[in-house]
């Protein structure tokens, strides 16, 4: 690719050097070295039984299961979202923010209550037991997987569809193609890139899905995340939990390497005006709308339902009673919400500088070790809870890294997950940043130093803005790294608490639990909307 | 074995400064006065590695500082599983210097890791025989409970009566009622395959074929088996797995109040749980690990604990609080099996129980 058009100018060797030094050694300290410990320490244990484990029929049976129903799910996701992209990219309509705001919301609601909510929906709707059980079958998780995902689709191919224009489209329209064979010949070959660089993603996070596989999947399904935990955590074996660590792991290096590759490929052309669909499609693209806001809608309107209903009709009193510390917490809900606040701030903080930091390297670098550096980066979004968190035990025990019980471990855990996101959404803005802009910049007498002021940074600012929403958001759900985390009691995140509210009887509780998990979505639908208020200008990929 | 003498004169201050406060924490403050603890000890700070669920009123850890001068820093390490398997990574380099909350399941596991160093508190005696399950004392038995049979009292009448005892749940009578969760991932599931294990011995899987037969449902965790499909969380199974404790749960925490626990326990079903504190092997703060330990059992802590975690205290002296007088039928003569036969044979069993009721 040509680099002498990005958007920073030439930078010397050198200089990429000092820049990649922030992100490589955040990665190594806090990713590679614990991960490589924790392999190492499982394998050294008993090298025998490790190797006997590959051989096992169960072994085989999940790495299958896991394997295809990570495909399954980003196959659904993405045909069930591909109509709402069209829908949002190429159709100005009152409530379009709100409806992008509210594809997002799930994406970072705790499993546990998700599970909840569409357990009791799965039972009103009477798909519980019976010919049409959905319950504890592969259609829950799929369901689940869609609910939890469509966000990441609609966001990549959505802002990719809408950059593109339909300008070939008309011109094969006015050739004589019907409008099924614009789309089919025309639209999804130019949405290639886009599509396969979301359904990877997609596939990475359902890869390592674990609570909607024990929760809505149920007792006979198991995955490589669930199992790893199982067997790590469970049985007390870790030399299973570790060669099915090394065989997640190897899947989930697999689906980055194609994922960032698409994204290298993937080229965001300038901006044209939004066109006009063919009637037909008005009639399927408004039942899809209607399908995509039951499926989101539905499982939110549960959960704030039960939020508000109290003995004697419906009341605020839940809400209310976050303010109070109950006996079974350290300390009263709304302080673990600000405690999460905390976090996401800081883990969002920490992202920023260094998934900026490492896209500025992956944009300018021309050796391998820049895409090396973009995979490596990457790879936290498909991590193990289990593995990142046993391997920051051991690996940061001692001095000079001796943070393993640091209140700054947690939001470093989440900064981890929280920094592809902003690589993903940084480095195609970087890449886009329109060369004529600069060139015009140029000519007018502009220095390269003011080009890079007054034209690449501002640009680049609102990209890393709307990466920051997303690691704020990645923050603020976060259950299963900051779970093996040693922690302050009284630095409960909100997600643990909610845990806590719902693993003990009695009404009180789970109204609470319930009002602060609307409390998180509100939190989160807060912090989407911001991201919208400042994506207009943006051309990235998510 | 050795135990430095200045640790009785200890638990004696304990003692007298729990004795001074009484009932009311507020009006501990002339404690702090009472620093009379060996010289070596004050001033020190000691690390407590907890599970998740481990939660005590204001007040309680700062009683112990006042009266030894010992700080305490807490670390929640995740559930019991995570703790105990967070401990035995970090066996080399432990991430405190005593831990709470590992039990009877889990216990041979962190036994057979040496995670522990031997301790006989002078407190000890006031706990019951039948809690005291290492004979080596590497750990002490601080609280216990009983996974038991929950039933939702108004769905039974005369005419279905509620269940009386494990074999009563593969009557047909009891078709589709009951609930339980898997125990390759649930705690309390494990702790009713073991119920059953202590029952029946070697007709164990016998008996849960039965079950099976009976359409028993199987969930993942506790809390999808009792908000998902008991009746207390719009479920329509009346017979879940649970604690001994959540009948006076459910009246803590009723909304509207209640006067009457919607819940009963089937008292012959019962599983005990015994959780311990130890004190981790090669702490350098051996002499304050020790009082910590000693000040588990003592009368202000052990009666915070009902209420916090709805677990019973282990010191049999203790006063319980009003509801769980009131709301919980305790068994008379709970399962257990010894810990190191679940050490043994736990992943046997639970594979071989998965073979039988989920495949």
């Amino acid at each position: 690719m040509d680099r002498s058009g990005s958007p920073l100018g030439r930078l010397s060797n050198r200089g990429l050097l000092l820049v990649a030094l922030a992100p490589v050694t955040f990665l190594t300290v806090f990713f590679v070295y614990p991960i490589a410990s924790i392999l190492w320490r499982g394998a050294t244990s008993d090298i025998g039984s490790l190797l006997e484990s590959f051989g096992k029929p169960t072994f085989v049976r999940v790495v299958w299961f896991t394997l295809w129903q990570a495909a399954a799910s980003t196959a659904l996701t993405v045909v069930i979202a591909l109509p709402t992209c069209h829908l949002l990219a190429l159709h100005r309509f009152r409530g379009r923010a709100a409806l992008r705001a509210a594809t997002t919301v799930p994406f970072v609601l705790p499993t546990v209550v998700v599970g909840g909510a569409f357990t009791a929906l799965f039972d009103r709707l009477g798909l519980v037991g019976g010919v049409f059980r959905v319950h504890h079958t592969i259609w829950a998780v799929l369901l689940a997987h869609v609910f939890f995902n469509v966000a990441v689709v609609v966001r990549t191919v959505g802002s990719f569809w809408e950059g593109m224009g339909v300008g070939p489209e008309e011109q094969a329209r006015s050739l004589g193609a019907s409008p099924w064979q614009a789309l089919r010949w025309v639209t999804l070959p130019r949405l290639g890139p886009a599509l396969a660089s979301a359904a990877s993603i997609v596939f990475l996070f359902c890869l390592t899905s674990f609570g909607v596989i024990l929760i809505l999947g149920g007792p006979t399904m198991a995955t490589l995340e669930t199992e790893v935990w199982r067997h790590a955590v469970w049985r007390g074996d870790l030399p299973s939990a570790t060669a099915l660590a090394v065989v997640q792991l190897v899947a989930v290096v697999a689906a980055v390497a194609v994922t960032n590759r698409l994204q290298r490929r993937l080229v965001v052309p300038g901006r044209q005006q939004a066109g006009r669909l063919p009637k037909p499609a008005r009639h399927l693209l408004a039942a899809n709308l209607a399908g995509v806001g039951l499926l989101i809608g539905l499982p939110v309107a549960v959960l704030l339902e039960r939020s508000l209903s109290t003995h004697g009709g419906y009341s605020f009193r839940n809400y209310s009673a976050l303010a109070d510390r109950v006996d079974l917490l350290p300390v009263s809900s709304l302080v673990a919400l600000s405690n999460s606040l905390l976090f996401a701030v800081l883990a969002t903080g920490m992202a920023v500088v260094v998934g900026g930091l490492a896209s500025v390297v992956v944009v300018h670098g021309r050796h391998w070790t820049s895409r090396l550096l973009d995979l490596g980066m990457t790879l936290p979004l498909g991590a193990s809870a289990v593995t990142l968190g046993f391997g920051m035990l051991i690996a940061l025990d001692e001095p000079p890294l001796d943070v393993r019980s640091s209140r700054w471990l947690v939001p470093v855990a989440h900064a981890l997950v929280g920094v592809p996101f902003v690589i993903r959404i940084l480095v195609p803005t970087l890449r886009s940043v329109d060369a004529r802009l600069r060139e015009a910049a140029a000519v007018l007498g502009a220095s390269p130093t003011s080009v890079r002021m007054e034209v690449d940074l501002p640009i680049a600012w609102r990209g890393l803005l709307v990466g920051a929403g997303f690691a704020f958001a990645v923050s603020i759900g976060e259950f299963g790294a900051t779970s093996f985390l040693p922690r302050s009691p009284d630095r409960l995140t909100a997600p643990l608490a909610l845990f806590r509210l719902l693993g003990t009887p009695g009404e009180a509780l789970r109204g609470q639990a319930m009002a602060l998990a609307v409390v998180l979505m509100g939190l989160t639908a807060c912090a989407v909307l911001a991201i919208e208020r400042v994506r207009g200008p943006i051309r990235g990929s998510l | 074995m050795y135990r430095p003498v200045h640790q009785v004169l200890l638990a004696s201050v304990i003692a007298l400064a729990v004795a001074a406060c009484g009932e009311n924490l507020e009006s501990a403050g002339p404690l702090g006065d009472l620093t009379t603890a060996p010289e070596s000890i004050s001033g020190q700070t000691i690390t407590l590695v907890t599970h998740d669920s481990f939660v005590l009123s204001d007040g309680v850890l700062d009683a112990f500082t006042r009266a030894t001068g010992v700080g305490v820093v807490q670390r929640a390490a995740g559930d019991t599983g995570q703790m105990v398997a967070t401990a035995i990574l970090t066996g080399d380099n432990p991430l405190g210097d005593v831990m709470f909350g590992v039990d009877n399941t889990f216990l041979q596991r962190a036994l057979d890791a040496d995670l522990f160093e031997p301790y006989v508190s002078p407190a000890l005696s006031g706990v019951p025989e039948g809690l005291r399950l290492d004979s080596r004392h590497r750990v002490t038995p601080i609280d216990y409970g009983d996974v038991c049979i929950n039933y939702w009292i108004d769905r039974f009448d005369d005419d279905l009566p509620p269940p009386q005892s494990l074999a009563d749940l593969a009557d047909p009578a009891y078709r589709g009622l009951l609930v339980v969760q898997n125990p390759e991932t649930s705690s309390p599931g494990l702790a009713f395959l073991l119920a059953t294990i202590s029952e029946y011995g070697n007709g164990w899987e016998d008996y849960w074929r039965a079950l099976r037969d009976n359409d028993v449902l199987v969930t993942a965790g506790w809390e999808e088996a009792y908000y998902g499909a008991f009746v207390s969380g719009g479920g329509d199974r009346p017979i879940v797995v649970s604690y001994a404790s959540s009948p006076p749960a459910e009246v803590v925490y009723a909304d509207p109040p209640v006067t009457e626990a919607p819940t009963g326990v089937v008292t012959d079903t019962c599983f005990r749980q015994v959780e311990f504190a130890g004190i981790l092997s090669g702490t350098q703060h051996r002499a304050a690990s020790e009082a910590l330990i000693d000040f588990m059992l003592t009368p202000i802590f052990q009666e915070d604990l009902p209420l916090s975690m709805f677990v019973y205290p282990a010191v049999e002296s203790t006063a319980l609080p009003r509801v769980f007088l009131d709301h919980v039928d305790t068994p008379v003569a709970p399962h257990h099996l010894d810990p190191a036969t679940i050490g043994a044979n736990r992943n046997m069993w639970t594979e071989r129980w998965t073979d039988l009721v989920l495949r």
